[in-house]
Order: C-alpha cells, then structure tokens, then sequence
C-alpha cells in the first residue's frame, strides 16, 4: 500500500495523539487496589476528643504541611448558657501543641477536629477552570498540583476553609485523606496517631466496616448540611451550634 | 472535460474547504499535544494525578509494621490502658525505623512533656478521661516514676 501525502497528513496527529498515550502508560497503582472497590470517608467521635493535637502533627509530619497552614486541624468550643448562637472558640496555632486548660465554668466546652470533608458533590471542583481538582472514582478529593494555576477559585468555594495556596508551590493544597496511605491499606496519618479513637477512617462500601453499625446506632451529622455537598466526613454527637 | 469546467466553477469552494480542513487538523494536533493523555480518563481531570498523589513516601509505618518485632511491649501494652493508643500516637513517625531498624533508632521520650498532652486536667476533656492537675500530683517528679507508660496503672509492674 501506497501512502500518499494527504492520507499521512490525515493520519499524523492521530499517530500523534496514540504515540503520547503510549509514552504515559497506565497510571501506577498499589497492588491489589481497586479504585471502584471504595468509597472514602471519615467519622469523628467528638465525645473521645481531648484536644491533645496528635493528629494535626502527624499530618504536619505526613505531608509536609508549611507552617501556619493546616490540612487539618482542631477547634475548641465554649458554650455558654447564655450565648448558643456565638459560642467562644479558639484554635491556638490549630491546636497543634493542644489547648490551655480549660477553667470548670459555666456552660460546656468540646473539640471538633477538622479536615477536608471529601465531598461527594463538591463546590471546590465545580468551579475548577482547568480540572485541577476532583473527586477521584473512590470518594477523594484531590489536587492535581502539576496542573493548578494557583487562582484560589476552590479555596473561596470550599465552605468549609480547608483548601489554602502553597506558599511555595503557589498552588493549592489540601487534605488527600492519606491517599498515600488508604491505597496501601494503611489508615489516615491523622487516624493513626490519634490516642483516643476519635478519628477512625471509614469506607461506605465495604460491607464489613462497622460504620453501618454505628450510623444505625448514633447520632452523626455532617457539617452544613444545608449546602448539600454531599460531605463524607462524619461527626458523632455533633453539637448544633458548631457551624 | 465536463470535470475540468466543475472544478473551474467550483475551484473556490474547494480550496476554502481544505483551508478548513487544514486548519481542523492544525487545531487536533496542537490538542493531541498539548491534553495531558489521561486527561479525561474517569472525569474532567488528569487520571495520572492519582497516581501522583499515591506515591507520597509514607511517614507513619502503622501498628502492624510495629507489631512485626515489639510483640514484648504489645503484651504489656494489650494489658493496660493503653492497649487502644497506637505506638506512633507517642513515639512519633516511625516508618525510617521501620524500614531500617539497625540504623534509624527512635528518639527517648520525655514522658515530662508527653503525658500532660492527654493528660493535664482541663475542663474541656471529658469527665471519664484520666485527668491530672499537673502541680499538686506529682509535685515535679517523673511521671514514669510511678507509671509505666506501656501499662500505666501504679501495680502493673513491668519495666517500660
């Protein structure tokens, strides 16, 4: 067979298009790991939080995380009798060396660690201009740092501030839930450190983990619910004037 | 002949149509280049950027890694109140140790600084949580004078 000049002109970028495909192989993965086998979450067990800050240094130490940003980190709530609607709360360097001692006073105080909630539906993609950040097949919301511009369009999205700019890379940054980690079968940094349990990883679709049990069984909630994000970051015993 | 008078009518035509499908070709091969090649692969986003995202060197080795040698402490631990809380939860990331245990040695704890993160008295941490007013209880000395952090009940014994 004979090619002539147009037919290889027709076929170049298409020979084009199959020579890059070829160059960049299939994306590496952990043995074992199937993508549609998960579907990531976490649940927070707010009344076995005591505020020590392990999880905001091990994932400080995880992920190399700059100072004065968090991936995660936790708040410390004081509600008074008198004001529901404003409770005090701090969150000295993000609770990262723990919290002063708390006074035996009026009202009640509890901690509520905080992370991205690797929302189903989240705002943060959805206004991505260069589809630098999504949600991956196994419930994860990811960076692509290789391919965001740095706009911050998703940490104004985001409603629950978990998202900030490299001070570096000058590009965005966030919470991957370990995804180093769960793809290996490991748990979250966060999780691993936490001394009292009150961080557990979840996944919603293996049948065996006792999260079904214990959403049957508690009462969880989720942060704004009202936003419908679709977040999978779980909170039990969530008091209502945490916003 | 009928040919040659149809192009002649229609010349103009013709070479504006394949200034099109040049320009069409032009614009698939600038995108065949300039697309990632996974772009698109499960959504609106570079597939391989997961990949990228998973191959992070992990820092904290996780309780099984731990478990593999210190079964000694495991015991000990098991048995006491700490049986919940994770080797790293105190001694910190240890996934170097892990890999290398002849050379990396984990750091000694100061157990001065280290309880006190849990278990200073504060109100704001649950009643059922131990809790220890840091002045009046030990008056400044070492908390493992009396408590094995391993199993850190007075009469548990033991040596760590």
């Amino acid at each position: 067979m004979t090619l002539s000049r147009r037919h290889f002109l027709i076929l170049l970028p298409a020979a084009a298009v199959a020579w890059k495909s070829v160059l960049a192989g299939s994306p590496e993965s952990a043995p074992n790991y199937q993508m549609s086998d998960h579907w990531w979450g976490m649940l927070i067990d707010i009344p076995k939080c005591i505020g020590c800050g392990n999880c905001v240094r091990a994932c400080k130490a995880e992920n190399d995380v700059p100072d004065g940003f968090f991936r995660t980190w936790v708040e410390r709530y004081h509600v008074t009798d008198e004001n529901m609607v404003n409770p005090e709360v701090i969150s000295p360097d993000g609770g990262k060396e723990g919290f002063p001692a708390a006074k035996e006073d009026a009202g009640k105080y509890f901690f509520v660690p905080k992370l991205c909630n690797h929302c189903a539906d989240s705002p943060c993609t959805q206004v991505c201009p260069v589809g630098a950040t999504f949600v991956t097949p196994d419930g994860v919301v990811l960076a692509d740092q290789k391919y965001c511009l740095g706009c911050a369009y998703c940490v104004q999205a985001c409603p629950y501030g978990c998202r900030y700019i490299h001070p570096e890379k000058k590009v965005v940054d966030k919470c991957t839930l370990c995804y180093h980690r769960i793809t290996k079968g490991l748990t979250t940094a966060c999780a691993e450190s936490c001394p009292t349990g009150a961080r557990q990883l979840i996944d919603l679709k293996n049948p065996k983990d006792p999260i079904h049990e214990f959403l049957k069984t508690h009462s969880v909630q989720v942060l704004k619910p009202q936003m419908a994000t679709g977040a999978k970051v779980y909170y039990n015993d969530l008091d209502g004037s945490v916003r | 002949m009928g040919g040659m008078n149809h192009f002649k009518d229609a010349g103009h035509l013709y070479r504006f149509a394949a200034l099109f499908v040049i320009a069409f070709l032009a614009f698939l091969a600038i995108r065949g280049y300039v697309v990632p090649p996974s772009f698109g692969k499960y959504g609106h986003y570079r597939a391989a950027a997961i990949a990228e995202v998973a191959s992070r060197p992990v820092q904290y080795a996780g309780h099984e890694a731990c478990e593999a040698c210190h079964s000694d402490v495991l015991d000990m631990k098991n048995a006491g109140k700490h049986a919940h809380v994770n080797c790293e939860a105190c001694h910190g990331a240890q996934s170097q140790h892990a890999a290398d245990p002849g050379t990396v040695t984990p750091a000694k704890l100061d157990t001065a600084a280290l309880c006190v993160r849990c278990h200073a008295a504060s109100a704001a941490r649950a009643k059922t949580f131990p809790q220890v007013n840091v002045e009046k209880h030990s008056s400044g000395v070492s908390c493992e004078t009396c408590h094995k952090p391993h199993s850190p009940a007075i009469d548990a014994g033991g040596a760590k």
